[in-house]
């Protein structure tokens, strides 16, 4: 009897949770797909024709958007890398007794709304803002320099959010690095290029592959930093299908191009997490 | 003996000095890059924070115009901000509550039991968390409209747990995961049984653990607008409140609710650091 019970554990105590990722996250997927392949409209309802000409009208129609936004996730994520290294690795070594202060600093934008956060940004970046106004004052500008609106602004904005995310994970490999290591690489008489190329990168890596996931991901399905900071000519695939689902009613076309765009991604991640497995990334992730 | 930790010996060699004072540079170079980015992230918060206190003559509180308090006195002044913000906390609350109950049990299993099924959860936790917030959003409409059910706090709640579990059964099961089993394997030797064990000895363990899984759903909660954009129908949440008042003009009380949020939410996590490292000093 206790047995069974203790073998059952498990399952008692997954069954909850487990129900509701399959009623809301596989079903949905499911149904997503099943949209897709629909036909109809919001006011005489919806029938499944299999019609996939859909996904071709997609492509089509929004390949420029998709690509866009992968380009600028791209982008943001090779920023993200080269900003957030150092920082995280100052901070892993010669951080200190600070280090809690430095990782607490790092987490305080998150105590603001990431909605009013970007909103700020604009207010910031604006043609007369409190930025732009005195260089344009002063010269150091031409009068009709302007960052609102280009697609700078967007992966600025990109970059802006996600780099705790970034920053978090590299800090977190590069801290369990031994400093014993890193000695021992110096009596072995490996210079400082050295010992960095051959000891403290490789050791680096998880944290630097957990960091891409956790920041291409969002900022190729962007729709926020594109809409408050960009223009009509940056245009992500986030905001396409913000706009066919909740302004157009356009269930098939949205679910389409939502699909097209996690197959795009989820196929890259999960190749990328087998890789590396899963473990590492998930507690970058939750910490 | 004090004397020659404090000045060094006069027969240092001399080449260690040079390279020295190189290496202060570059961490100078480092300290003052580090600071920079930090400048960079808080900047927003500073504008946020000023603008609350902004006087602004026209509908945009967009240039600084004067100084008042005013705002502070009148922070509730508008019903539609108000109710936006109470209802934030309520699917707040109550799905961090959710989330937080069922995300412990999927956590405490894997962490502590091999059962069959258990790689296929990981790989389904591992998929909620890699997922676009967008794509899941949008499906969960997809689901919605299909069933053709309505829209409302109730859907949000449902999206806020979805995407809430994952990191509160990666927390719990990080912690079980370390857990001395001897200490359960004691109380079993004084007689406890494994639900007194359970809930005398490890829940108290790993209550920590909840609780950061917990607060940090309340967290993700309270700042969602992707999902909840999708999810929403007529109700309207905190941020979802900023995003559509930013067409007509954001009213200064929204930087102050912000400012407040901000200062609440930097109090927790500065008490709940100093009473853990109070804490681990006892210990």
């Amino acid at each position: 009897m206790n047995r069974v019970k203790r073998t059952l554990a498990p399952y008692l105590l997954v069954l909850p949770g487990g129900l509701w990722l399959l009623l809301f996250f596989i079903v949905p997927m499911a149904a997503m797909v099943s949209l897709s392949l629909q036909q109809g409209d919001v006011i005489n309802g919806y029938r499944f024709t299999g019609h996939w000409q859909t996904y071709v009208d997609a492509i089509t129609d929004y390949r420029v958007q998709l690509i866009r936004s992968l380009v600028y996730g791209l982008i943001a994520t090779i920023i993200l890398i080269v900003m957030s290294f150092p920082m995280a690795y100052w901070i892993a070594f010669h951080g200190g007794k600070r280090k809690s202060t430095y990782l607490f600093l790092i987490l305080l934008p998150f105590f603001v709304s990431f909605v009013l956060r970007t909103i700020s940004w604009r207010q910031l970046l604006t043609d007369d803002g409190v930025l732009l106004h005195p260089l344009k004052e002063a010269g150091l500008l031409s009068p009709g320099f302007h960052i609102l609106g280009t697609p700078s602004a967007v992966i600025f904005g990109l970059v802006y959010n996600s780099l705790p995310f970034m920053v978090l994970p590299i800090y977190v490999a590069l801290e369990r690095i031994d400093p014993r290591v890193l000695e021992a690489a110096r009596d072995l008489y490996a210079k400082p290029p050295t010992v960095f190329r051959k000891v403290v990168l490789p050791l680096a890596l998880p944290g630097v592959f957990a960091g891409v996931l956790m920041t291409f991901v969002p900022a190729s399905a962007d729709y926020v930093n594109s809409q408050v900071l960009g223009s009509s000519s940056t245009t992500m695939i986030g905001q396409v299908i913000q706009a066919q689902y909740l302004a157009n009613s356009n269930y098939p076309m949205a679910s389409a191009l939502s699909f097209m765009l996690m197959a795009v991604l989820l196929v890259g991640v999960f190749a990328y997490a087998r890789a590396l497995g899963t473990e590492d990334v998930m507690n970058a992730a939750a910490r | 003996m004090t004397t020659s930790t404090l000045t060094p010996p006069a027969t240092a060699p001399a080449p260690v000095r040079p390279r020295r004072r190189v290496r202060i540079t570059g961490a100078g170079v480092m300290f003052t890059y580090t600071w920079l980015i930090i400048l960079w992230l808080v900047l927003p918060i500073f504008v946020m924070i000023l603008f609350g206190f902004n006087d602004p003559k026209g509908r945009f509180n967009q240039t600084w115009q004067g100084f008042t308090f005013k705002w502070y006195k009148d922070v509730f002044a508008i019903h539609e901000l108000t109710s936006a913000l109470w209802l934030s906390l309520v699917i707040a609350v109550v799905s961090s509550l959710i989330a937080g109950a069922i995300g412990t049990g999927i956590g405490y299993a894997l962490g502590r039991y091999q059962f069959r099924g258990s790689g296929g959860l990981n790989l389904l936790l591992f998929a909620t968390m890699a997922s676009p917030e967008l794509v899941m959003g949008a499906s969960l409409l997809s689901l919605f409209v299909s069933l053709n059910s309505g829209l409302g706090a109730s859907t949000i709640v449902i999206g806020h747990v979805l995407f809430s579990i994952s990191f509160v059964s990666t927390v719990v099961r990080a912690r079980v995961i370390t857990l001395d089993r001897s200490i359960e394997e004691a109380a079993a030797d004084l007689g406890a049984n494994a639900w007194t064990t359970f809930w005398k000895v490890t829940f108290p363990i790993i209550l920590p653990a909840v609780f950061s899984g917990v607060l940090l759903a309340f967290a993700l909660s309270i700042d969602d607008f992707v999902v909840t954009n999708f999810i929403s129908g007529n109700a309207t949440t905190f941020p979802l409140y900023i995003w559509g008042a930013t067409r007509v003009g954001l009213p200064p009380q929204v930087n102050v609710m912000g400012t407040l949020i901000f200062a609440t939410g930097v109090l927790i996590a500065v008490v709940s650091n100093l009473r853990s490292r109070a804490k681990s000093k006892q210990d």
